[in-house]
């Protein structure tokens, strides 16, 4: 194939680890530093390459954390059990490792500065990811968009983006729901997403929002089900799913 | 040769010949899609087959599953790496609603409730490689894989396979469809690994 043809976005490029964050004990955030690349939208993801020393090559795709921000880009990456990629990328991979990027990937799922309509970001665990780019993207650009984030996990041990989420920020309202254990002095009963959480903590129908949800296959159909019970467009409901089916 | 990962291992290599490059197994069967499951009620459901010229065939629910169908396992690809082998489908081959018609037309856009769409080559999806399939694993095929039915070309990534179809357009010129116009390839060989334009 004529390699000369591809874009800029195709081509595979050496990316070094350059600094790292433990946010649970099984998510690591990675920081690369990737010489070209070319700059990306708040939800947009990439393909990560490994190859061992034998020539063996693994491909994974992971979201992007963050907005561009020159040169470096970051990655969170959640451990799977036997997970032949993020077992390493989390645990012995170190800061000047390589290992091959290229993107960004995808159109759809994204959010840009100029879209003026609200939006509502419902997060399933390790489905905060690519909507933490779109919260950071919000924050970088200043503008007055006003964004609900919904964030559903199951421990406040598994809370990813800890101390940045804690901080206040003008136009992000953040809701947190606990499906099997609340934080100390939260008096409340663990339990999954529901119509009440999302008639209480989401935009009303009407506003128009523009709707992404990420989370295991299981929590996207629920959430999308009941926004579009509730009244929202199905064309303004946006998803990223990971993880089997649930039959 | 990339440049290689200190320490990097990977998994065993399992060397299997049905898997193309770049993917890995997996065992359970992963969901992937754009936005809200539509829920098609067989009551309602229609498919139609539109030609160039704008004739259009259209079967209901119950005149498409009255159609002779195949049984057929086979291999499936995502573009987001994993492959399954072995699946079992039930549906009616794209020959069948295809075949008889009057057409000059080389490509087809398939249409599906909810609004997605992709675009496919015509021949690809005759000569019995191609299915309006409406069971799996034996059962009737769940809405969150595209029940009641969803077009089947396991040749292709996965994408192609619209879920929750309603539709083919034939037609003379070829045009991306949703995933194609936002950088996914127009074809999708998983043995080319043609997963983005330009690859």
């Amino acid at each position: 194939m004529a390699r000369t043809a591809v874009s800029g976005r195709l081509a595979w490029r050496v990316a070094r680890l350059a600094e790292f964050r433990d946010e649970t004990p099984t998510a690591r955030t990675l920081v690369f530093d990737l010489p070209g690349w070319p700059g990306h939208l708040a939800g947009q993801h990439v393909d990560v390459r490994l190859t061992a020393a034998d020539g063996y090559r693994a491909q994974r795709s992971y979201s992007l954390a963050a907005p561009a921000d020159g040169d470096r880009i970051e990655l969170t990456v959640q451990r799977v059990a036997d997970g032949e990629v993020s077992e390493h990328l989390t645990g012995p991979y170190a800061i000047g490792d390589p290992v091959e990027i290229r993107g960004p990937v995808g159109g759809w799922f994204v959010w840009r500065p100029a879209d003026l309509e609200p939006v509502l970001l419902v997060a399933g665990g390790s489905g905060i990811v690519p909507l933490m780019a779109m919260v950071r993207a919000h924050r970088a650009a200043g503008v007055r968009t006003p964004f609900k984030l919904i964030y559903s996990l199951r421990t406040p041990a598994e809370l990813y983006y800890a101390e940045e989420l804690r901080t206040p920020v003008a136009g992000l309202d953040v809701t947190y729901v606990y499906t099997r254990e609340q934080p100390e002095g939260r008096d409340e009963i663990p339990r999954r997403i529901n119509v009440a959480t999302l008639n209480t903590a989401a935009w009303p129908a009407e506003f128009g929002a523009t709707c992404f949800i990420c989370g295991p296959t299981g929590f996207v159909e629920t959430v999308a089900d009941i926004l579009v019970a509730l009244g929202h467009d199905p064309h303004r409901i946006r998803t990223e799913r990971f993880g089997p089916s649930r039959d | 040769m990339g440049v290689v990962t200190p320490g990097f291992q990977g998994r065993a290599r399992s060397g299997n010949p049905r898997l193309p490059p770049g993917q890995y197994l997996a065992e359970d069967f992963p969901v992937l899609s754009a936005g809200p499951t539509p829920r098609v009620r067989t009551e309602t459901w229609e498919f139609t087959v539109t030609t160039e010229t704008g004739e259009k065939h259209a079967w209901s629910w119950s005149e498409l599953t009255a159609l002779p169908s195949e049984k057929f396992t086979v291999d499936i690809h995502c573009v987001t790496q994993w492959s399954k082998l072995d699946t079992r489908w039930r549906g009616v081959p794209v020959d069948t609603l295809v075949g008889g018609l009057d057409t000059a037309a080389d490509y087809v856009m398939a249409h599906s409730y909810g609004g997605y769409t992709t675009n496919l080559p015509l021949a690809d999806l005759l000569d019995g490689q191609a299915w309006i399939v409406y069971e799996y694993g034996g059962k009737p095929l769940t809405p969150e894989h595209g029940g009641p039915a969803r077009l089947l070309v396991p040749h292709l990534y996965f994408w192609k396979s619209a879920k929750w179809v309603r539709g083919l357009e034939l037609k003379t010129r070829d045009e991306p469809g949703f995933w194609e116009n936002v950088g996914y390839h127009d074809y999708g060989d998983p043995w080319r690994e043609q997963r983005y334009q330009g690859d």
